[in-house]
Formats: structure tokens, sequence, C-alpha cells
């Protein structure tokens, strides 16, 4: 999808914060996936339209960063870490409970991550880039159960404050 | 009597838990204070007479001197540019979400302090993009810097305008490398650059650029405040004041600790850290972030002093991060899993690294899942030896940036420690340990 009239907007401020357009294009495809969940195609093209490059040259810089999701991902990332402080807290575990919990549900995405420089919560994950940790399984799954039934509010999928 | 911190850079955080990142708090305890004595002083004073004079050295892990890299700019080429190296990603590092979270004021005056130290009037935060509540703290704070004149536009009246941008990253260690994150900043992937030329000459879009980790930055506005020769008399030898140490694993209490450097690792780890938990002993512990070679717990009374763990222990303190592991953990599980990282977060700009670091990660995971052959400690450290030279630290580099050697440090750490261990998993019989096979 393209971006909304108040997105636009923010597009438009963002790439005035720099000398060259095109440092904009992170925080521009920060607002893509915050606006639609994922990054898509007609984004893509959409943001190097704006910025006055080839939308190969967008999705090659998008496509080196693991934040963004070049496909539909479900309205809650769910990030293990299971690097090291995590590996002896039990992190590889509280990811397979998770995955195998929410494996076929269409609102959660569980992946795997590298340190999330949060150690003192080991294992710890983050919903949708808010912090948690340390947690067992069960009470990992109560969290994110707690942010699908909307008794917590998740920020958007790329971090973003939601409204 | 037991060791404790000494709190500078996390005194106002550790003092008021509750409210520390607000306006309010920081200026209830002295926050820009030291900005306004900087802006009497010519830029010069601020880098020779303090900072140059504190020995203040980097935070981010290479330990160069910071008021030395203010220096190397160019004469009379502008604009030039100062880049905040806020993408805190060496494993078990987690000093810099801290300090941006829970004292962003404070490293605002830094940044201030620094572009005029550096006579630079655009400034970008390069912010790991995982951090979202340090996005929404930092830039709530740039906020209210801006509405009170401490930053923007003729600030405090002194003439001196800067504009300081928080940019978010999107998930690749390599940003930050401080040449990869100017590729980053550029809309580039964040592939590091060969040096020279260095940022100081050619850095962000070309432009002569300083590039300055968060706790530096975040340490400048105390040493202007209370003069370089006072952060000198503090620490030991070359490694002057205080450092955070972010101690992690199987250790008490893990957190951030700000420590005056010379303390021993005993010290943080027992008195501040409590020790090993659940009545256990230690194993090994890797002292400076995943790139940095393991050491053991007959190194524990050796001091944090930057150039000794160098010198003296062919380690490094690194981003002072400090992992300690017990007697029930398998090395070999360590090592597979920081190969992995490295193998993951390769960029694959440089044949060594990206070839390597995979090929490390999958002899590591059959090692240390029960599937080591009896060649593969030999194997590792025949094509490892192509990647990092000689294997000895400090490491020799066949590659851009320090990420292809750190892909060895693992391995080196296994064989220094635990070849004995190794080989029995890759079955090699125990008669045989200690040969050469």
């Amino acid at each position: 999808m393209t971006f909304t009239p108040d997105n636009l907007a923010r597009a438009r401020a963002a790439m005035a914060r720099y000398p060259y357009a095109k440092s904009a294009i992170l925080p521009l495809l920060h607002l893509a996936q915050d606006q639609d969940g994922w990054v898509t195609p007609e984004a893509m093209v959409e943001i190097a339209v704006l910025l006055g490059i080839t939308p190969a040259q967008v999705l090659g810089t998008c496509s080196f960063y693991t934040m963004f999701k070049r496909e539909p991902v479900g309205r809650l990332v769910v990030s293990v870490c299971t690097n090291v402080s995590c590996l002896v807290n039990g992190g590889p575990e509280l990811l397979q409970s998770l995955r195998t919990r929410y494996a076929g549900d269409d609102d959660v995405f569980v992946e795997e991550v590298e340190c999330l420089a949060a150690c003192d919560l080991a294992p710890v994950l983050q919903v949708n880039y808010e912090f948690h940790g340390p947690l067992t399984a069960e009470a990992a799954e109560a969290l994110v159960d707690d942010y699908k039934t909307g008794s917590r509010r998740p920020r958007a999928v790329s971090g973003g404050r939601v409204g | 009597m037991a060791a404790s911190e000494t709190r500078i850079v996390t005194k106002l955080l550790r003092d008021r838990p509750d409210d520390s990142w607000t306006i309010e708090a920081a200026l209830e305890n002295g926050a820009y204070d030291a900005l306004r004595k900087a802006l009497t002083m010519t830029p010069e004073q601020i880098g020779e007479e303090h900072v140059k004079a504190s020995g203040l050295r980097g935070r981010g892990g290479a330990g160069f001197g910071t008021g030395q890299k203010w220096s190397f700019l160019p004469d009379g080429v502008f604009p030039r540019y100062l880049a905040v190296n806020a993408d805190e990603g060496e494993p078990s590092t987690f000093k810099d979400r801290m300090l941006i979270e829970r004292d962003p004021h404070q490293l605002i005056e830094g940044i201030v302090i620094t572009a005029y130290a550096i006579d630079c009037h655009e400034a970008f935060v390069y912010l790991r993009g995982e951090f979202a509540l340090g996005a929404e703290r930092l830039e709530q704070a740039l906020a209210d810097a801006y509405a009170r004149g401490f930053a923007g536009p003729d600030i405090l009246g002194s003439g001196f305008d800067l504009e300081i941008v928080l940019h978010r990253g999107a998930g690749a260690y390599v940003a930050g490398d401080e040449t990869g994150l100017l590729e980053s900043l550029e809309g580039e992937r964040a592939l590091p650059r060969i040096k020279p030329p260095f940022p100081a000459i050619q850095g962000l879009y070309a432009q002569p650029t300083v590039v300055n980790n968060v706790e530096t930055l975040s340490t400048v506005p105390h040493i202007v405040q209370r003069g370089g020769d006072w952060y000198a008399g503090l620490g030991v030898n070359r490694s002057t004041g205080t450092r955070i140490f972010s101690v992690s694993g199987h250790v008490r209490r893990p957190g951030n600790y700000e420590v005056e450097l010379g303390m021993s690792f005993r010290e943080l780890i027992f008195d501040l850290a409590g020790g090993i938990r659940d009545g256990r002993e230690l194993k090994f512990f890797v002292p400076g972030g995943a790139s940095s070679p393991w050491l053991m717990p007959e190194h524990l009374d050796a001091p944090l002093d930057m150039d000794y763990v160098q010198n003296e222990l062919k380690s490094m303190l690194g981003s002072g991060a400090v992992m300690v592991f017990d007697e029930t953990t398998s090395p070999a599980l360590v090592a597979w899993r920081l190969a992995k990282f490295f193998a993951h977060e390769s960029c694959g700009k440089c044949t060594p690294c990206r070839e390597g670091s995979g090929w490390i990660e999958k002899v590591l995971y059959r090692i240390a899942h029960d599937e080591g052959r009896p060649e593969d400690l030999d194997l590792l450290l025949d094509f490892g030896a192509t990647i990092v030279p000689g294997l000895n630290a400090p490491f020799a580099q066949t590659t851009i940036c320090a990420l292809g050697p750190s892909t060895m440090s693992p391995v080196v750490s296994l064989e220094r420690w635990f070849r004995a261990e190794i080989l029995e998993l890759c079955g090699v019989a125990p008669s045989s340990v200690g040969r050469a096979i």
C-alpha cells in the first residue's frame, strides 16, 4: 500500500532532515512497516520515487536489515534472544515453546534474534520491540496472550507508538 | 572490604530510578551546567586541556583516545559531522541502552559539547532499531532540549547552532562498525569501508566526521565540568576514569556496574555481581564482548586495565561485556552460539569472513552436538588461519572490519583453554589427548 496523506507528510519531513534524501531510506521503511505491518512491494516503489532512486536500490537496502519484514507477519512480532547470556538462562527453550504454542497463529510471528542488549533480563524477548524478561515459558505465553486479547496495547510492528 | 561502584555517568539514573530521563530530574541534578561552562571556553581548550588531558578512550570497544580522534579532523574543511554510535550490538553489552533510556539528557549534553569542540553543526544519533523505548525517550529529551535552548539554533545565546537528528537503525550488528554505520546512515547496506581514508578525513557524505560511542559522549560533560586532570586521576595507567561493565550469565546479580578502572575481575564478578549462583564454580568468562578471547578463573585477579588485558592476557576489555559461565557450561556450545552470531551478522563483503564464519559455525555445531570428528579442531585452526594469520592475539586481519577476526575468537579460546575437552567431544581417545593429532 502507499502512504496515507499523514504518513506522506511524515516521510517528507524525515527526508528534509538529511543533507541527502537517500539517508531517509531507513526512516521511510520503518514508517511503511508501521503503517502496513510489513514492507510491501508498493511501499518500496513509492519510497524509490520519493527518494529519486530505483525500487531495486530500496530492496537492496531493505533486505539487509533484519527488522524489515518483506512478507506479512501478523500484528505481533515476538523476538526471542538465544545468544549466550540467554542460552545459559533458557532462551532456546523459551523460543521452542513459543514457536510450538503459536504455530499457525496468523496474529503472532515468533522469531529467533541475536543479542537484544538486555542480558540482565535473560532470558529476554521483545513483543513489537517492547522488552520483557526474565520469563518462563508460561509467563511468556500469558504475556503474548495479553497482547493478543488487547489487555496490553502493543507498539506498531516496527516499534513505533500506535496512534 | 568489598569493592564498590564509582558512579559518575550512572549517578543520576541510580539516584532517581523513577524519573531520571525527564528534563526536570536532569536539571535538578545539574544537567547542562557543563554545557554552559563549555560555551565560555574555546573549542581547543575543551579538546586539549580537558578531553585529551583526561585520557578518555572510546567506550565502544576499540579504546582509541577520544581527544586524539577529534584532533584528526583536517583544518578548514566544512561541513563536518558528528555521528553518535548508539547501535549497541556486541553480544552481552547493555550499557548504552541503559544510558539512552535512563539518562538521555546527559548524552545530549555530551553531543552538544563535542559538536562545539569540533566545530560541527549537524549530529546524527544512529540508534539501534530494536531500542523502541530508547527512541521514545531520546526523542522526548531532544524536544525538551530544543525547547529550552540546549540544542538547535543559537544554543544558550552563544551563537552556536547544532541540529541533532535521531536516526533509527533496523537490525544489523555490522552497522556498529564506524564505517558500516556511515554507509547505513547514507541509506546503504551497512558494509564497512576500507580505511584509509578514515572517517575523520572522509566520513559521512565524504566529509570529515567524528564517530563516538554513547558512553564516551556521556562522559564528556563530567570531564568538562570537573576537569580533565580530575578524570585522569581516576583509573589506572592509560585506562583512566570509570567504565560501565555489563555483567551477565551465571551470576547472582546480572547488571551494569560503573567502576573505576583498575579494579579486578574478581571484585567485579564476585563483590558487585554477587558471584556464581546456585553454589557453583566459575568455569570461564568472556571479558569484553563476543569478540574477546576468553579468560579462566586463574585470571580473576587481573586488573580491569585495557592495556594489561590486551598485552598480558592476549584478550581485550572491548565493549565491557563480561559473560560469566559456571562449571555446568559446555564451552563448545557457547563457542558455537557465538560463531552462529558472527555467521549471521557477516555482511558478506570480504571473502574470509563471509565464507569462514559459516564454516566455523558448521564445524562448531557438530562438535557441540556430539557429532564432532577427530580432525575437527585441526580443521578449524587450519582454515581459521586464513582469516586470522598466525592465530595470535591481537588478531591479524584479512578483512575490512574487525568482524572477520572476531569469528575466530571462540575457536582460539577453545584451543587455548579447552583443548582436551574438545578433542574428547571429537572422539579422540583421552590417551592421545595433548599430543598432536
